[in-house]
């Protein structure tokens, strides 16, 4: 892979100049809250280690939209949601899900949505300082080796620029002068130094390598009825998870008519009641119970059709949304003690 | 080219035609369907097991059982239960209606461990319209396979589904059919009462080592049914089952039918008896 350096000064035109190349989006703030949306200016893009409230997924698996139209003559597909997109300022684990929800959404059949959102965007990932709750390290995300375009290592002095496909290249070759290819001992140097001390700023961690079989050998375990009668059901975990990509489809007819309308899909979550995945026969308090069980065997044991790895980036926005402290840190450490969190 | 020819979309429903429907029994109809695309109902392929998405526009989209055999192609039969809003919609449909569908989906029967073997299909109740396709596709293949037994089991006389049909195939001398209900309610019933797993004392001697069985029924009903085939000695993984949960895409994708860590939608619904010991939660 190709790294060049690129001075500070010239961040700012070479983003805003990738316009080109597709409308801008990222992080920014919105009525306080810290959101993945279109950027009209420069001075929008929040570029430091804050997680956004919801996941990257919610650009590339919508929360709603429409899937088809339809009307008397059958359904037409709705691709009305592609848009070339260019995605600044994505976190390493915010790439890892991303990659991980492609192992669901491209595999055969692939997701023609999905699929269409992804080869219409462009993803320029950014460093980040490890946040109050981040996790990455322990789950092995901190770092990205793909699934991006370009990825800016912020070395304060300088960039670090990784060049992760061709399409990335064409950025570059946009503004080939603000590129160095000189990339030194020293430089390395500091690179290395910055990773240093970035891992030594990880507050929390938790044994996400043991996880699969703690979670396989607690198959019964009493800490599930703890979490279960604990647990909302408000399904917050789900929304801001980005490995979460259940979701529902419903038909909405057009007002006034019995036979035109849309199909819409939005998220779903398992954490629902309503989700139904016990019918009958089990009373709600063990229902719930089997949901987070199935929730945390996706995300710290297996997840879903064939795929060995768990989907938990750590990314932390569990451990910060759930409001009844349900989360990879307290359930992972409940079960590795077997006991439960003090109230 | 428009993006919708270019695109692969393995969510579009196609038109399909009802072209007969009648009533098994009360709130139960037996549907034939062809796609309105010839080439469509031809290439339709599938394996005894599967199952198809059935939508309706504006009401919604369900999976159902295809109940019919691949080996008379061309038109898809299935049994439906009116149970809510679909289905509601799909019996207010009349002959000649549109319908859509996609699919097959599911993983269907493993055929291969049957060749050549003596086959034992035990269906309870609404179990019997998925069964219906492999008991009609190893008719249609008769030489490939041994001994074939058909144990059918419904609550009592008026809830018991095909029975026009199964009682013809009950004079064939290439099946073995033994019918119970758990009551006779009617008074007219000829054959044995009590419930399914009743029917296996009336099996001639089974020799274990040559023998496939394929189950589909309530929930209730595995418990008691693998109970009996166990004591057969049939290997646990010869033991074929049928299992639904909530599907919403059929294609692994929204995770409505995820169990443990595999997608029941794309994984089965057909698992073998040892499957089920495995992923635990299966029954
Ligand atoms: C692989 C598979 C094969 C199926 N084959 C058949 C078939 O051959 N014939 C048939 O009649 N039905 C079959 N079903 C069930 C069928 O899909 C549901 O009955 C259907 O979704 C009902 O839709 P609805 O809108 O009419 O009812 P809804 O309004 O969705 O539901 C009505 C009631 O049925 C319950 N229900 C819905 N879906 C299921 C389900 N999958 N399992 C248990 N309860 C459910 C709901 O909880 C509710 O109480 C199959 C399901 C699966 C997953
Ligand atoms: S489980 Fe929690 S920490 Fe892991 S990816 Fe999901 S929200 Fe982030
Ligand atoms: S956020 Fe917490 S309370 Fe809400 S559904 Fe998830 S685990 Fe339950
Ligand atoms: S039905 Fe959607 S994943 Fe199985």
């Amino acid at each position: 892979m190709r790294i060049l350096k690129m001075k500070p000064d010239f961040l700012k035109e070479f983003l805003m100049g990738l316009e080109g190349f597709g409308a801008l989006y990222g992080p920014k703030r919105q009525s306080g809250i810290l959101k993945y949306a279109p950027i009209e200016s420069y001075d929008e893009l929040v570029l430091d280690g804050e997680n956004t409230l919801l996941p990257l997924k919610r650009l590339f698996h919508p929360m709603r939209f429409d899937m088809f139209r339809f009307d008397s003559r059958g359904f037409e597909a709705d691709y009305s949601i592609f848009e070339k997109r260019v995605i600044i300022g994505v976190h390493p684990c915010e790439i890892h899900g991303i990659l991980k929800l492609d192992e669901v959404f491209l595999v055969h059949p692939p997701d023609p949505y999905y699929a269409g959102l992804r080869k219409n965007s462009a993803i320029i990932g950014f460093s980040c300082l490890p946040a109050e709750n981040a996790l990455c390290r322990s789950t092995g995300t901190d770092i990205v080796a793909e699934g991006f375009d370009l990825f800016f290592v912020d070395l304060t002095d300088f960039y670090l620029v990784w060049v992760g496909s061709s399409f990335g290249y064409d950025m570059i070759l946009e503004k080939e002068d603000f590129f160095d290819e000189n990339v030194t001992h020293e430089d390395i140097q500091i690179y290395i130094e910055w990773r240093e001390k970035r891992n030594r700023m990880f507050k929390k961690s938790f044994n996400f390598r043991d996880m699969p079989d703690i979670i396989e050998l607690s198959y019964k375990s009493e800490i599930w009825d703890y979490f279960g009668k604990k647990c909302l059901s408000c399904g917050q975990c789900t929304m801001v998870c980005p490995t979460c990509n259940c979701y529902n489809v419903t038909d909405v007819l057009d007002l006034a008519t019995e036979t035109s309308g849309r199909r819409e899909r939005m998220w779903d979550s398992c954490m629902f009641a309503d989700y139904s995945l016990v019918a009958g026969g089990h009373n709600f308090r063990h229902a719930r119970a089997d949901r987070l069980k199935l929730w945390y065997t996706h995300k710290l044991k297996a997840f879903a059709h064939k795929y060995g790895s768990p989907a938990c980036v750590g990314c932390g926005r569990c451990v910060e949304t759930c409001p009844v402290d349900i989360n990879v840190l307290t359930v992972s450490e409940a079960l590795t003690s077997c006991e439960v969190p003090e109230e | 080219m428009s993006l919708s020819e270019q695109i692969e979309n393995p969510f579009l429903p196609e038109p399909a035609r009802i072209v007969r429907q009648y009533d098994l029994i009360k709130d139960h109809r037996f549907f034939q369907i062809r796609f309105i695309d010839m080439n469509r109902a031809m290439s339709f392929d599938y394996v005894p097991g599967q199952f198809a998405m059935l939508s309706i526009p504006g009401v919604g989209e369900a999976p159902f059982s295809i109940s019919s055999t691949p080996s008379r192609p061309g038109i898809l039969e299935m049994g439906i239960r009116r149970t809510g809003n679909l289905t509601r919609a799909l019996f207010k449909k009349k002959d000649n209606d549109i319908v859509y569908l996609r699919g097959p989906y599911g993983n269907g029967f493993k055929i291969e461990p049957m060749v050549e073997r003596d086959i034992i299909i035990v269906a309870g109740g609404l179990g019997v319209i998925p069964l219906r396709s492999i008991l009609y596709f190893v008719l249609d293949n008769r030489d490939q396979f041994d001994e074939l037994y058909f144990l059918y089991g419904a609550r009592n006389p008026n809830e018991f589904l095909f029975k026009n049909e199964f009682f013809q195939i009950k004079a064939r001398e290439d099946i073995d059919c033994l019918y119970s209900v758990d009551k006779d309610t009617t008074g007219d019933w000829t054959e044995n009462t009590g419930v399914v797993t009743s029917l296996f004392q009336k099996l001639p001697k089974i020799d274990p080592q040559t023998t496939t069985a394929v189950v589909c029924g309530p929930p209730i009903m595995y418990k008691f049914v693998i109970k009996e085939l166990l004591k057969l000695k049939i290997p646990k993984n010869m033991i074929q089952m049928t299992l639904e949960r909530r599907m919403k895409c059929g294609v692994g994708k929204c995770g409505h039918c995820a169990l443990d860590h595999i997608y029941t939608c794309i994984d089965g619904p057909i698992f073998t008896y040892w499957d089920t010991l495995h992923f635990r939660e299966l029954i």
